[in-house]
């Protein structure tokens, strides 16, 4: 990998443009410079696996483990070709058993390596949680200082679509709340690639929840994105379109939901400012409580339960914070209070859907009629 | 090895007293496995890394933890080198390869193999150590820890001590199977079952374990039978579940430092005089230590926030500067003992 990339830098072909001349992105003798920023187009999977082969090829002690990471190409193609790039040593698959693979990627972090832990989703993670939290996220405290873990578990969390109860919970409020972790959950491919860059080579153990119903989905990134050297801020959020009138939080694929009802709220004349969260832990409270100190209203936007969910959190923090600037209740939109039913009219009304956060902002900027725009 | 396992005994000994004295709030001792944590650790390198459950301070011992170490830790004075963040007992020492002690059962092993996988890859010359009871044998991590090592090939030695209890549950209600030589042998891994109160043979079991586990890059169990002659912990009480008179006779009549020591003196290696000087010098260095130990200070304020994270982040830091800020107010609420 290094010697061919090498050859074609000299070439003047840059290793980002021959990845994407090898995944059949763009065509032979074009350049990725003459692309004006934002027009290439990158899947959230390719941001990843982009991501993982990069930090794999920058730093020998980078290696992924889990189940069917290898020669299956990922349950979710996310490490495809990695294999065969980097050799078993350093892409491995494992028996059955997220306790045995995620304590032996703690061990290896112990150790000084840099594991990259893949869970089929972080549901099955559960069965590996004494590990993350006991033995990771604690370690560095609880040895003074002597023992570092910079490990970074991930995996698809969340609800996908039509799995059910025991593979559709949102783990971001349980990690969330665990101090020496990091928590990150992206919505964009800028997102993907970048934070999972920032993530491998944070000294901290972090958990990174994907989603999977947005691998397959394609956004348009600039060529800064594409670069090597590209990392995003951990605990920085991202003003994903700015408003005035309301304050709506979210990760992850609600993200997406919380943008379409920006669109529906601006036909009714509200502006909604919509922030992309990125980060669970740590939580960007400045950036969150800066913009309802300009909205004075706030809709948090979460898929997992409502109960000690990210939204409480939010909630909390804002009130402490910036009290004297709410206008209305703050309003928490989560999914239902349920295990995950199957069937799919079901699961729609168990989630949250772009016309609920339309009504929560709607409530809280006490409107219940469409009103021509303000001046 | 037999002044370690003498002066093992003497600090296990001095140390359940103190807690009793409500000196300091806990201790486990490691009574009656004085041979398998003083052999093994002669028959290892300093190179390798050792992943502990909690009875192996005979280990760190030999290592060259100081007796001043052991005191620090467990009074959680500003000496600690784990910055008194854990309960007494949890050493762990980067310097003497030693992995903080962690109060989970079993989950050392898959670490341990992880270290070893690493060990692996770097072409070190060294191993990884894990140590656990029959009763860590039950957790699931013992046995994803010996499958994996098993398929990956990895240089690790499982250390089981055998000591027949695990708190009040006798090793007849962990497990149905002939011991825990025969779990190895299930996960394809080449198992031994030693004496684990003959020092001897638990020194050279290691030690050709060892060697097989780092030329062959594979994983090596040994199953050491003892006797757990002490309480589980301080905050025990055995005599309610077993008889006195099994405790009594494994004392006096199966005690492997004893033991060993009549093998010396047979020998005429040890003497009575001997004994005697170095039994009292032992427990006047102990007794030292730990009095000094006892009237330092404790950590800083400062450490408090430190190590959550490699950095020490915006919020933690206004907390720090808050907390500060209530100590200025109120000075007489804040303990003397605790620097700033």
């Amino acid at each position: 990998m290094w010697a061919t990339s090498a050859r074609r830098a000299i070439a003047g072909q840059s290793s980002v443009t021959s990845w994407l001349l090898r995944n059949s992105m763009i065509k032979s003798g074009e350049k990725v410079r003459s692309f004006s920023s934002g027009s290439n187009q990158l899947t959230v999977r390719d941001a990843l696996n982009s991501a993982l082969d990069e930090e794999m090829s920058a730093d020998s002690r980078v290696f992924v483990i889990g189940e069917e990471v290898g020669e299956y190409q990922g349950a979710y193609k996310v490490t495809k070709g990695l294999l065969q790039k980097f050799g078993p040593d350093r892409v491995l698959d494992t028996p059955i058993t997220e306790a045995g693979f995620t304590g032996l990627g703690v061990g290896a972090a112990f150790y000084g390596l840099k594991p990259v832990v893949e869970f089929m989703t972080f549901n099955f993670a559960m069965q590996a949680i004494d590990h993350i939290i006991n033995s990771a996220a604690k370690t560095y405290y609880m040895s003074g200082g002597q023992i570092s873990v910079p490990i970074v578990f991930r995996g698809p969390n969340g609800a996908a679509a039509g799995v059910a109860a025991q593979h559709s919970q949102c783990f971001a409020a349980w990690y969330g709340s665990c101090p020496g972790l990091k928590v990150i959950s992206p919505y964009s491919s800028e997102d993907y690639r970048g934070l999972l860059k920032a993530a491998i080579r944070d000294p901290d153990p972090v958990v990174f929840l994907e989603n999977e119903l947005m691998y397959g989905e394609t956004f348009p990134v600039s060529d800064e994105v594409l670069d090597s050297n590209f990392t995003l801020p951990i605990g920085k959020a991202k003003i994903e379109r700015e408003g005035k009138d309301v304050t709506i939080t979210a990760f992850s694929k609600m993200v997406g939901y919380a943008l379409k009802a920006a669109d529906e709220l601006a036909k009714d004349g509200i502006s909604a400012e919509v922030i992309n969260l990125r980060s669970i832990r740590p939580l960007d409270r400045a950036t969150i409580n800066a913009s309802v100190r300009k909205t004075y209203r706030l809709v948090t936007v979460e898929e997992g339960w409502p109960q000690h969910g990210v939204g409480a959190e939010i909630s909390a923090s804002v009130v402490e914070e910036s009290f004297e600037y709410l206008d209305a209740p703050i309003d928490r939109i989560t999914g239902a209070d349920v295990p995950m039913p199957y069937a799919a009219n079901l699961e729609r009304l168990a989630l949250p859907q772009v016309e609920d956060i339309v009504r929560a902002a709607k409530r809280a900027c006490y409107r219940q009629v469409p009103q021509s725009a303000a001046a | 090895m037999y002044e370690t396992m003498a002066i093992l005994q003497t600090m296990d000994n001095l140390y359940y007293e103190a807690q009793r004295q409500g000196r300091i709030s806990f201790y486990v001792t490691s009574i009656g496995e004085e041979a398998i944590n003083v052999a093994s650790a002669a028959a290892l390198s300093s190179d390798d890394l050792i992943f502990p459950q909690y009875r192996e301070q005979g280990v760190l011992l030999w290592r060259g933890f100081t007796l001043k170490d052991f005191a620090s830790q467990c009074f959680a004075n500003d000496e600690d080198s784990g910055k008194g963040r854990q309960m007494p007992v949890h050493y762990g020492s980067k310097k003497l390869n030693y992995i903080t002690v962690s109060s989970t059962v079993g989950t050392q092993l898959p670490h341990a193999v992880g270290a070893a996988y690493s060990l692996k890859m770097a072409k070190e010359e060294a191993c990884t150590v894990a140590y656990f009871g029959d009763g860590g044998t039950s957790e699931g991590d013992f046995h994803a820890a010996m499958n994996f090592a098993s398929v990956l090939e990895v240089p690790v030695l499982f250390i089981c001590r055998n000591n027949g209890w695990a708190i009040s549950t006798p090793a007849s209600d962990q497990y149905r199977s002939d011991g825990v030589v025969v779990k190895g042998q299930a996960y394809g891994i080449r198992s031994f079952r030693v004496d684990g109160n003959d020092t001897l043979a638990m020194y050279s079991c290691v030690q050709a374990a060892r060697k097989m586990a780092i030329e062959e890059s594979r994983p090596i169990l040994i199953e050491a039978l003892t006797y757990r002659i002490g309480h589980h912990t301080t905050s025990d009480d055995s005599s309610k579940y077993r008889s006195i008179t099994e405790m009594e006779r494994w004392k006096s009549l199966r005690d492997p430092v004893i033991r060993f020591r009549k093998w010396l003196e047979g020998n005429a290696w040890w003497d009575e005089v001997a004994e005697r000087r170095l039994r009292a010098t032992a427990r006047n260095e102990v007794i030292t230590t730990m009095v000094r130990a006892e009237i330092l200070k404790k950590p800083p304020l400062s450490d408090l926030f430190k190590d959550v994270y490699d950095s020490v982040p915006v919020h933690l830091q206004e907390q720090e500067a808050y907390v500060r800020s209530t100590v200025t107010r109120h000075p007489k609420d804040h303990p003397s003992d605790v620097p700033l």
